[in-house]
């Protein structure tokens, strides 16, 4: 059964149109990653399955739930992390994930706080504030966040910007961990290789429509530039033929 | 099976962002520290601009407390809205299942707290500077409904002015412009009851302060959702 | 841009005419008042572009609320065309209201609750267009602004009110006085002929520069969509 379904999906910011009939699918336990060039509409399809951003038109379903009329049931079944971690600063990682615990409803949530502190490794650490940690811990307290309530979809909006090669490394690990756990999983990066080694799937956006698509395996890694380059702009690929 | 937001998520939701706040407030004291010292500064300045003869500034005492509250206020509700969008909180509270209304709410309910706990200091300061007593029960109740009316009023506006290009800064203009009513029948009844005037005087500035109150909380309630939703 | 529609082009003549009639019958055919005098003549410009521009911001109001139901940026550029035009008359009937004061009054300002209140109107929508120009994203101005609209006339009563139990001297000319108000006078005939050619004159004046500010809306609304169309 599809966890996420899109179709037709048009969203409009004023006169500019972002998605033009867009059609997304993606299977419980499927990992599948996003890629485009800035502006194809990655961020905007992402906004509206969290149900932050209304469609124009189109049917969108998420875990069961129609948006945006059901989105109370949609938020309750789905964690978000971006690059932007969702953290308040003056608050210790503990008491972070206490707050966003006690909004979610989350029965109890000592244990709970514990379990997703250790699946980002900063148990040690959860009594200091948040904003003296570094980039790379901050984001996997996020991680921590968005896990929380034990969502069974989890959208990552370019959860890679701004860490350094290490933390990359452990996001990597923690990433797989939690897809291998049955989680449905959507990620819009610009990092090709890492996205087509982690994503049992991935679709390439352009201009607000899915142009292309492919699963982990189908193309060699040394591919993947030429066959994305030629998804996204097929003319310019001809005249350098 | 996801729960459908009830009356129980909501207080607990509610009561999260209090907490959430307060706790962070304790941790940095930059918003009651800020808006402490700030009206603090007003009182001195203010003491030097208008150079006053003792009597006259006992008779202003309750419109400079409100110049005070209202300047430093603007300041605290600027930092407190800020918090939510520095990390992108804003939207991680969004994300949550909860009303709106739970999050307009507590965001409410926090910024009252902090601006009751200015008050409470900056009361008795007041006393000694303008040797006046102004632990009067009247006053109290007047300030309690003024700064309800005010701070509904700011931290709703605060969402708005948070999401502009130029920020904090249009804060005070749209606001001010909207509690000057409030202000307005706050000064008078404050005024009011430090002469001990009658009741029937003081009666109809808290009558609409009561009502100014009740309506912005009631528009709040109906519009804070246009405000977050795209 | 489409041509102006025939019935437009009609009221900008009309317009222009009864403006210079109406000019003629406050300032010659009306008689002048006894006890104030010539200056009284400011009264029937007065009152007609303080009811002008009310129209614009309770046409503002309407339009917010229809804007945040419907979310068609149409209502967005009435209701900006409501306050642009609701500004400028209360901009004119504070300014003549203040020229009637001097004499009358004894003062060009003073803090009376009908004076406070317009003035703070204008604040309020000042307020608006600054909130505007903040936000560039066309959706999110609209929404913003709507909502802006609504709150700041909700206070606009609460302000009159709370300077009515303070304090007021405004003269109420018509409808039932106030004893302590100063410069009241009772209208005779003519004066009611000048007082209500005015207002209607007013109307229509109102009524075709507000068709013109939504022309200029639309036409700033299809330069912005021609923009778009030609950076994607």
């Amino acid at each position: 059964m599809a966890e996420i379904i899109v179709q037709k999906l048009v969203k409009r910011f004023g006169l500019k149109s972002v998605l033009k009939g867009l059609d997304f699918e993606a299977k419980a336990g499927e990992f599948v990653g996003l890629l485009g060039p800035n502006g194809a509409g990655k961020t905007t399809l992402l906004r509206i399955l969290a149900s932050l951003s209304r469609p124009t038109i189109g049917l969108v379903k998420v875990a069961g739930f129609r948006l945006p009329q059901q989105a109370a049931g949609v938020r309750a079944s789905l964690g978000v992390l971006s690059h932007q971690t969702m953290l308040y600063g003056n608050l210790s990682g503990e008491e972070n994930l206490k707050f966003f615990g006690k909004v979610y409803n989350v029965g109890d949530l000592e244990t709970r706080i514990i379990e997703v502190l250790d699946l980002v490794d900063l148990a040690k650490r959860r009594r200091d504030l948040v904003r003296t940690y570094s980039r790379g811990m901050a984001q996997r307290l996020a991680i921590a966040r968005a896990m929380i309530h034990n969502p069974a979809i989890l959208l990552l909006d370019e959860p890679y910007t701004g860490l350094d090669q290490d933390a990359s490394l452990m996001l990597d690990a923690i990433l797989k961990q939690i897809a291998a756990q049955g989680r449905t999983v959507v990620m819009t990066s610009h990092d090709l290789v890492r996205t087509a080694e982690l994503c049992s799937r991935f679709d390439v956006l352009s201009r607000g429509k899915i142009i292309a698509s492919a699963r982990r395996g189908e193309i060699p890694r040394d591919g993947l530039l030429a066959f994305y380059r030629q998804a996204i702009n097929p003319e310019r690929e001809v005249e350098n033929a | 099976m996801p729960k459908q937001p009830s009356l129980t998520s909501f207080w607990k939701a509610m009561w999260a962002v209090v907490w959430k706040d307060l706790s962070a407030e304790r941790r940095s004291r930059e918003i009651f520290s800020v808006m402490v010292v700030f009206s603090l500064l007003v009182v001195i300045i203010s003491n030097f601009a208008l150079d006053l003869n003792p009597k006259t500034q006992r008779e202003i005492t309750a419109g400079m407390l409100w110049i005070t509250f209202t300047f430093a206020g603007t300041l605290g509700l600027n930092r407190s809205m800020a918090i939510e969008k520095e990390n992108n909180c804003l939207d991680g509270l969004l994300l949550s299942p909860v009303d709106r209304t739970a999050i307009l709410f507590g965001k409410v309910i926090g910024n009252l707290l902090f601006i009751f706990m200015v008050e409470i200091i900056v009361l008795p300061l007041f006393s000694i500077f303008n040797n006046i007593n102004l632990l009067n029960a009247g006053l109290l109740i007047t300030l309690v409904l003024g700064s309800i009316g005010y701070v509904v009023v700011g931290t709703f506006l605060s969402t708005i002015t948070v999401q502009t290009r130029t920020g904090n800064i249009l804060l005070p203009i749209l606001q001010f412009p909207i509690i000057l009513p409030v202000i307005i029948s706050a000064v008078r009844a404050s005024t009011f009851f430090l002469q001990n005037q009658p009741m029937e005087l003081i009666w109809p500035n808290l009558n609409l302060m009561i009502a100014f109150d009740l309506i912005y909380i009631a528009l709040g309630v109906i519009f804070f959702d246009y405000l977050v939703e795209e | 841009m489409k041509p102006q529609p025939l019935i437009l082009k009609i009221l900008n003549w009309v317009s222009g005419i009864l403006l210079v009639i109406a000019t003629y019958l406050a300032i010659i055919w009306a008689p002048t008042e006894a006890v104030m005098g010539d200056v009284q003549r400011v009264f029937y410009f007065h009152v007609a572009t303080g009811w002008v521009g009310m129209i614009g911001f309770l046409l503002a109001v309407f339009s917010g609320i229809m804007y945040l139901i419907k979310s068609d940026l149409k209502w967005d550029t009435i209701g900006l065309a409501g306050i642009e035009i609701g500004l400028i008359f209360s901009f004119i009937n504070i300014v003549t209201g203040s020229i009637w004061a001097r004499p009358i009054w004894n003062t060009w300002w003073t803090w009376d609750p009908r004076l406070v209140t317009a003035t703070i109107m204008e604040l309020v929508y000042l307020a608006y267009l600054m909130l505007r120009q903040g936000i560039d994203d066309p959706i999110r101005r609209a929404r913003f602004g709507a909502i802006y609209a609504i709150l700041g006339f909700v206070s606009v009563p609460f302000s009159f009110l709370s300077i009515r139990i303070w304090r007021t001297i405004h003269p109420v000319v018509v409808g039932s006085g106030d004893p302590g108000a100063e410069g009241t006078f009772d209208m005779t005939p003519d004066m009611q002929t000048a007082f209500f050619f005015s207002l209607f004159t007013f109307t229509v004046f109102g009524i075709t520069l507000l068709w013109h500010r939504i022309r200029i809306g639309q036409l700033q609304d299809k330069v912005e969509q021609k923009k778009l169309e030609l950076m994607s």
